[in-house]
């Protein structure tokens, strides 16, 4: 009797450690709209313990083929968004789509790399991958630890975005546009008409603080434009899924703050040092990582503004 | 002249970075075993005794490099008013970086510059160095250290097409110091030129081809025809070069600016100094 109980034991274990793995292999992801899937990411730096995942990620689903928007920070969570794409469909993947060349949105690109797969990006994308991929891959090992890093390739996009392209999922077509230097010199958002979601890259941050690595005027430029998109819901590239266009305004408040104090700031002679230290520090509560990247956001776009 | 001097530094980086990963590989190097100083010492200055040089230069960065493109650095001289030692020149060495040697600016005669700030790449945890060399024919160096920035930020372009757009431009500007009026001579002012200086370190996606290296190594200031200030760059330098630096100012009505990039361009401008106040 003692002996069948142990076994049994020993059979449930088995059961829910074979059970937790598969769990843990696949992303966590929740339905936002009919057969879109979003893993909204980490509010949090890329690290090795968090697997580099704190971009949002997503894919949608057609009556033919799949679509994946960005694929993550790391090889391993690419390959946990593919557990959890094909736990919901054996649709082929038809499309990776880069919304921009940032580690925490392309790292995980190497897990799509397959038949009949084809990446989509910015015009500008492979371009700036050339540029900050070398850079990207030594940072990151340094970082994220060699392990993590093991099979990260930077994969240049091969259908290149210039204005807008319409990508056919089978009854089901995504508006995919690229925009000007904003977030950085390579933003694309994807557009879902069908159910009104609009895939927003890091044009949109919420809740973490904005990341400027593009251009100042241009970002703010883009967020009123965006602002007419036909959607009804956001995902942004970092932060909750949310209501549109309302979803802009912390953005937009942030971003005409840090211009209108760098732009104060220039015009009294103080120095790009001044600006990493005082530049909309009115914003420090409402963001989170605010001390990771404000001072750098101010040194970009003091170094931007004073062309002006 | 300056094309041999920056390959040679490229190549002795290259093998600076092979003995380092090499190490990385054995994590029983001792600290310090990997420090590219020596090699630099010889490369740059042709080993020439180092002096301490904490009372006669001062560097400051920010301890981490928030925006790898763009780190601002700050040199001061140190000298007390009374030493009748001049400094000739100052050179700037990122040691991590691909082409170390990042600056060598060299100090007009009667120009009195005390303090010259500009903004440089940083690619990884390095050491920083500034070298004076004085009119005792000595050199003194002082240091410190940056932290390389994180997440997405990179030493390169953040805007390809406006970087084009802007190539030649040239801005100066005078700023007004605190508690130093006209009548006291001293001067702050501001060149900034509009460049892309691409690195030549990274591969075209298209063409398969490197990038050729396209930035400004030499700038030459004056107030009239009496040198203010000269700088020798190289590719660790921000994208659109930009320098602000006391001086004295010699009565002189125009300030004057000359820079050349490695294609051969020649970008010169001249400005009216205001209040030149003598």
């Amino acid at each position: 009797m003692a002996h069948g109980v142990s076994v049994l034991a020993l059979l449930v274990v088995l059961g829910t450690s074979t059970l937790a793995r598969a769990q843990e292999q696949e992303l966590p992801v929740s339905e936002v709209a009919p057969k879109i899937f979003v893993h909204v990411g980490e509010v949090a730096l890329m690290t090795r313990e968090n697997d580099g995942a704190t971009a949002n990620v997503g894919f949608i689903v057609g009556d033919k083929a799949v679509a994946v928007i960005d694929t993550g920070g790391s090889v391993r969570e690419g390959e946990r968004l593919l557990a959890a794409i094909r736990a919901r469909t054996d649709k082929p993947i038809r499309y990776v789509i880069n919304t921009h060349g940032h580690p925490d949105h392309v790292f995980g690109n190497a897990a799509f790399v397959g038949s009949g797969t084809v990446f989509v990006g910015h015009w500008n994308l492979p371009q700036a991958l050339a540029v900050r991929g070398p850079f990207y891959t030594d940072a990151f090992r340094r970082i994220m630890g060699e392990q993590l890093m093991e099979g990260v390739r930077m994969i240049a996009p091969t259908l290149l975005v210039d204005g807008t392209t319409k990508l056919d999922l089978g009854s089901r077509t995504l508006t995919v546009t690229s925009w000007p230097t904003a977030h950085s010199d390579n933003d694309l958002t994807v557009l879902d008409e069908q159910t009104g979601t609009l895939f927003a890259g890091d044009l949109l941050f919420l809740a973490h603080i904005p990341v400027l690595d593009g251009s100042l005027r241009g970002w703010l430029k883009v967020t009123d434009e965006l602002g007419t998109l036909p959607a009804q819901r956001v995902v942004p590239g970092h932060g909750p899924v949310s209501e549109w266009p309302g979803a802009l305004a912390d953005q937009r408040r942030y971003l005409t703050k840090l211009a209108a104090d760098i732009r104060a700031l220039i015009a009294r002679g103080e120095p790009i040092t001044a600006a990493a230290s005082t530049a909309a520090a009115s914003e420090r509560p409402v963001w989170q990582l605010f001390e990771d990247y404000n001072a750098r956001n101010a040194t970009s776009a003091y170094s931007e503004i004073e062309w002006e | 002249m300056p094309g041999r001097r920056f390959r040679l530094f490229f190549v002795a980086s290259a093998l600076c970075s092979a003995i380092v990963l090499g190490a990385q590989i054995a994590p029983a190097a001792t600290p310090g075993a990997n420090d590219p100083w020596p090699g630099l010492v010889q490369d740059i200055f042709n080993n020439r005794p180092m002096n301490d040089g904490a009372e006669v230069i001062g560097i400051e960065m920010p301890y981490r490099a928030e925006d790898a493109a763009i780190v601002p650095v700050t040199l001061r001289t140190r000298l007390s008013p009374g030493d009748n030692r001049r400094v000739l020149r100052i050179t700037l060495v990122i040691d991590q970086n691909p082409a170390p040697m990042a600056a060598k600016f060299e100090l007009g005669p009667d120009a009195n510059v005390t303090e010259i700030s500009t903004r440089v790449r940083v690619n990884n945890y390095t050491d920083v160095h500034a070298v004076a060399e004085l009119s005792d024919g000595k050199l003194y160096m002082t240091k410190t250290y940056v932290k390389a920035s994180g997440g997405c930020s990179a030493p390169a372009a953040k805007n390809a097409v406006e970087a084009k757009n802007r190539l030649g431009q040239m801005r100066y500007r005078q700023f007004a110091r605190s508690g130093q009026g006209p009548a006291s001579g001293t001067r702050e002012a501001q060149i900034m030129i509009g460049h892309p200086s691409h690195s030549g370190l990274q591969m075209d996606q298209v063409t398969q081809l490197y990038i050729p290296a396209f930035f400004v190594n030499e700038l030459r200031l004056w107030q009239d025809d009496s040198l203010v200030l000269a700088m020798e760059g190289g590719i660790s330098i921000s994208e659109d070069p930009n320098i602000r630096f006391t001086y004295a100012s010699n009565g002189a009505k125009r300030f004057r600016a000359e820079a050349r990039d490695t294609e051969g361009h020649v970008f010169q401008k001249e400005w009216n100094v205001e209040d030149s106040g003598m």
